[in-house]
């Protein structure tokens, strides 16, 4: 077999491996249970105590949310206020200007939704304060977020009775702690050890063996490069992100860092199954999520290998496959493998460009944002798939004729008209998004002199529109980056989609599982709907893939779809 | 909303002071036991730095193995790739030229021979590797330019490629700038 498949064979079977004592531990992490890390009890405490928060306090849901808000909102004006000036802070060696409005406001939205879109390039864009105090900050605690709120919903779940969700405070700054920071340190120093920089010192100048004089940007790469993969963020510190050797000097980082990005997400289902005790529950989701990853990754390995046919037709060799955009370290394989794993888990670090993907590699990594729902991001992944959970068991409920209720609570209008609001409102984002930007496109007169939008002509153009938003909403972050997207236009119009695919997908599962926890509890019967069986995974997987194929046929079909018709 | 905000900024504060200083610090300190890896790894050439080891530079005249086109010039301050979608009309014709101007630097070789890395551009417009292949490719090109025996070259490039590590994983490859800094200390 060809060592390259073999290769990511490998490396998504240690990502599974890894993830179930991770998943086990984190799930500990959420019940308090005693831990190795414990170690951090006293710092903790010390923060809450001169904070003045009670971490013992629990809270229902409304009151979580408005203290999920409140701290999000003060990350956002941080964002801004540093974003902004720069330009006349220390720890700026390379002499980086300041932010314009719109685009800081997109920066900062960007980083604390936790999608990372990035409409600046880090080495000319950001200086190093901002690097570390805006956004290396922001992967952890919008991460340490993510993360908190999920385990909001699993405390609802587990409820027999009662409103009281857990205290949010307490378990953002302890995901941030006791998961995110331990694996951080960890992931880092392997970075260091294989060549990404850890220096405060400004770009080098040299003259190369031909003569030609190169500043070569660098920084403090290696603690932001790990959390962004770990808190599914996906900012990077250059402008190309991990396709840049510093970032990712070789395929052992290449290796860390695609496992980093699915570990997590992973590790979250595996830890539901742990903290409900209902192992069978989250293996079939799990399961779910596997069979949608791979009916995504597989073909995008196989185009990505096959080569570019209009290359092709001029004769020469394409020994590796597609090699426009990627890097040679890391070969089609696997860079197809990264498109893949970064947008179903909306982690958005790339180590190739998007942009220049074979058609329908592209289209396989814009479904990974539109369905969002196989693996998906720290913590918010499985936010999301819970959406599609209660949507599955009224439809399962329907059709057998049995009360829908999940965990022996009774699922009723209430929360199905909040789920179906949630479910529908990732692809009206999108789609409502797109089409706007395509329509201001096509009656802008003489729009590529005017606007300058499009790197690319036709199908492939509008694709650069549709991802932008996918992954807008999806809190994904990648793009197809030839869109010139640092215009008002653009600033504005995706920092709303992040934050409407931010806070709607979280605000309206944890209302629902404050909800279910309140209702009174009946223990399971043979009249129950049995979610733990392998029938309800297939009407699982049905319900995410027919809502999606629906939605997002169409605007595929305008793009990829057409763009790989038309090639010989 | 207002009585959430004193604690959540003090919060604030404190988890600003943890992840946005204390961590990158600690890995600071950590990255301080490799000092010229914590730094880029640069490649110092009689007491002058002529590159790094991973970021790759502009090879485009004859006497030289040459890399990959970059779509930024290997200008490493301002890194990026062409973004250049796979049937962009443009991007194809410049694809073509790239492969004709390869054939008149490099008239023994035969067009269906021409590895596609050499024509397309990377991600981050600073690879520093090509495929043995395309390194074996050129050498009679730089056999006639330098005068150097064919035989040599091979040797050369086989001395510079980096196996594919466990023997599985990854690309076979050779460093562009290590293989030039090796040829230029030849003879």
């Amino acid at each position: 077999m060809n060592t390259e498949i073999l290769g990511v064979i490998f490396i998504f079977i240690l990502a599974v491996l890894i993830a179930f004592p991770l998943g086990k531990y984190i799930s500990k992490v959420f019940k308090g249970e005693k831990t190795l890390l414990d170690f951090f009890a006293p710092l903790e405490n010390f923060f809450f105590r001169i904070s003045k928060i009670d971490p013992n306090k629990e809270m229902d849901w409304k009151q979580n949310m408005k203290a999920m808000l409140t701290i999000n909102l003060i990350w956002f004006l941080w964002a801004m206020l540093i974003l902004s000036f720069q330009n006349i802070l220390f720890w700026n060696p390379d002499s980086i200007a300041a932010m314009e409005p719109t685009q800081a406001f997109n920066t900062a939205v960007s980083f604390m939704t936790n999608t990372n879109l990035q409409h600046y390039s880090g080495e000319t864009g950001a200086s190093y304060l901002s690097q570390l105090v805006v956004m290396c900050f922001l992967q952890f605690v919008s991460a340490g977020t993510g993360i908190a709120v999920v385990a909001l919903l699993f405390k609802g779940l587990s409820n027999k009775s009662g409103s009281n969700l857990g205290n949010f405070y307490n378990l953002m700054l302890k995901s941030c702690t006791r998961i995110l920071l331990p694996v951080a340190i960890v992931v880092a120093v392997i970075l260091v050890i294989n060549g990404t920089p850890m220096t405060f010192e400004g770009a080098q100048q040299v003259i190369t063996l031909q003569g030609d004089t190169v500043n070569v940007a660098r920084g403090p790469v290696a603690p932001m490069v790990s959390i962004k993969q770990l808190g599914t963020n996906g900012g990077g510190f250059f402008g190309p992100n991990s396709t840049h050797p510093f970032e990712n000097p070789n395929f052992i980082t290449n290796i860390v860092e695609l496992i980093s990005i699915l570990l997590i997400p992973i590790a979250m289902v595996v830890a539901l199954g742990f903290y409900l005790n209902r192992k069978k529950f989250a293996n079939i989701i799990l399961g779910v999520m596997v069979v949608g990853f791979l009916a995504l990754v597989i073909p995008s390995i196989y185009f990505e290998m096959n080569g570019n046919p209009e290359i092709e037709n001029m004769g020469i060799s394409q020994p590796l496959g597609s090699m426009e955009g990627k890097e040679v370290r890391f070969g089609p394989a696997s860079s197809a493998m990264w498109g893949i794993a970064t947008t179903c888990t909306s982690n958005g670090s790339v180590n190739s460009m998007h942009d220049s993907s074979t058609p329908l590699s592209g289209m396989l990594q814009m479904l990974g944002m539109q369905l969002n729902a196989f693996f998906g991001g720290v913590g918010v992944g499985f936010i999301n798939k819970f959406t599609f959970i209660i949507l599955a068991i009224f439809i399962s409920g329907l059709m057998v004729g049995r009360t829908p209720e999940l965990l022996g609570k009774k699922i009723e209008a209430k929360e199905i008209k909040l789920a179906i609001i949630v479910a529908l409102m990732h692809p009206l984002i999108i789609l409502t998004g797109t089409a706007i930007a395509a329509h201001t496109w096509a009656v802008t007169p003489d729009a590529s002199e005017f606007l300058k939008w499009l790197n690319n002509p036709s199908y492939h153009g509008f694709s650069e529109m549709f991802y932008e938003f996918s992954s807008s909403a999806a809190n994904n972050g990648s793009g197809f980056e030839g869109l010139g997207d640092n215009t008002p236009f653009w600033n504005i119009g995706t920092g709303i989609a992040m934050l409407l695919g931010r806070f709607i997908p979280i605000i309206g599962p944890i209302a629902i599982a404050g909800f279910l926890s309140a209702k009174k509890f009946t223990p399971e019967s043979s009249g129950s709907l049995k979610i733990d069986s392998g029938i309800f995974g297939v009407v699982l997987f049905s319900v995410v893939v027919i809502l999606g194929a629906l939605l997002f046929f169409p605007g595929l079909a305008l793009g990829p779809i057409a763009e790989y018709f038309s090639m010989p | 909303m207002i009585k959430n905000l004193k604690p959540a900024l003090i919060l604030s504060v404190m988890t600003i002071l943890m992840f946005g200083f204390a961590y990158p610090l600690i890995i600071f300190a950590i990255a301080q036991i490799m000092p010229e890896k914590s730094i880029g790894s640069p490649v110092i050439v009689k007491e002058r730095v002529v590159g790094f080891e991973n970021i790759g530079q502009s090879f485009t005249e004859d006497n030289y193995f040459n890399g990959r086109p970059s779509a930024v010039d290997y200008n490493a301050a301002s890194t990026g790739g062409s973004n250049k979608g796979p049937t962009n009309p443009e991007y194809l014709a410049q694809v073509q030229e790239r492969i004709d101007t390869f054939l008149v630097h490099n008239p023994d070789i035969k067009r269906e021979d021409v590895p596609s890395e050499l024509v397309t551009a990377s991600g981050s417009g600073i690879d520093p590797n090509i495929t043995p292949d395309a390194a074996y490719i050129q050498i009679p090109r730089i056999a006639n330019v330098r005068n150097i025996d064919e035989d040599k070259l091979k040797e050369l490039v086989r001395d510079n490629i980096e196996k594919k590590d466990l023997g599985f994983l990854g690309i076979e490859k050779v460093n562009v700038l290590k293989l030039n800094l090796a040829l230029d200390n030849l003879k």
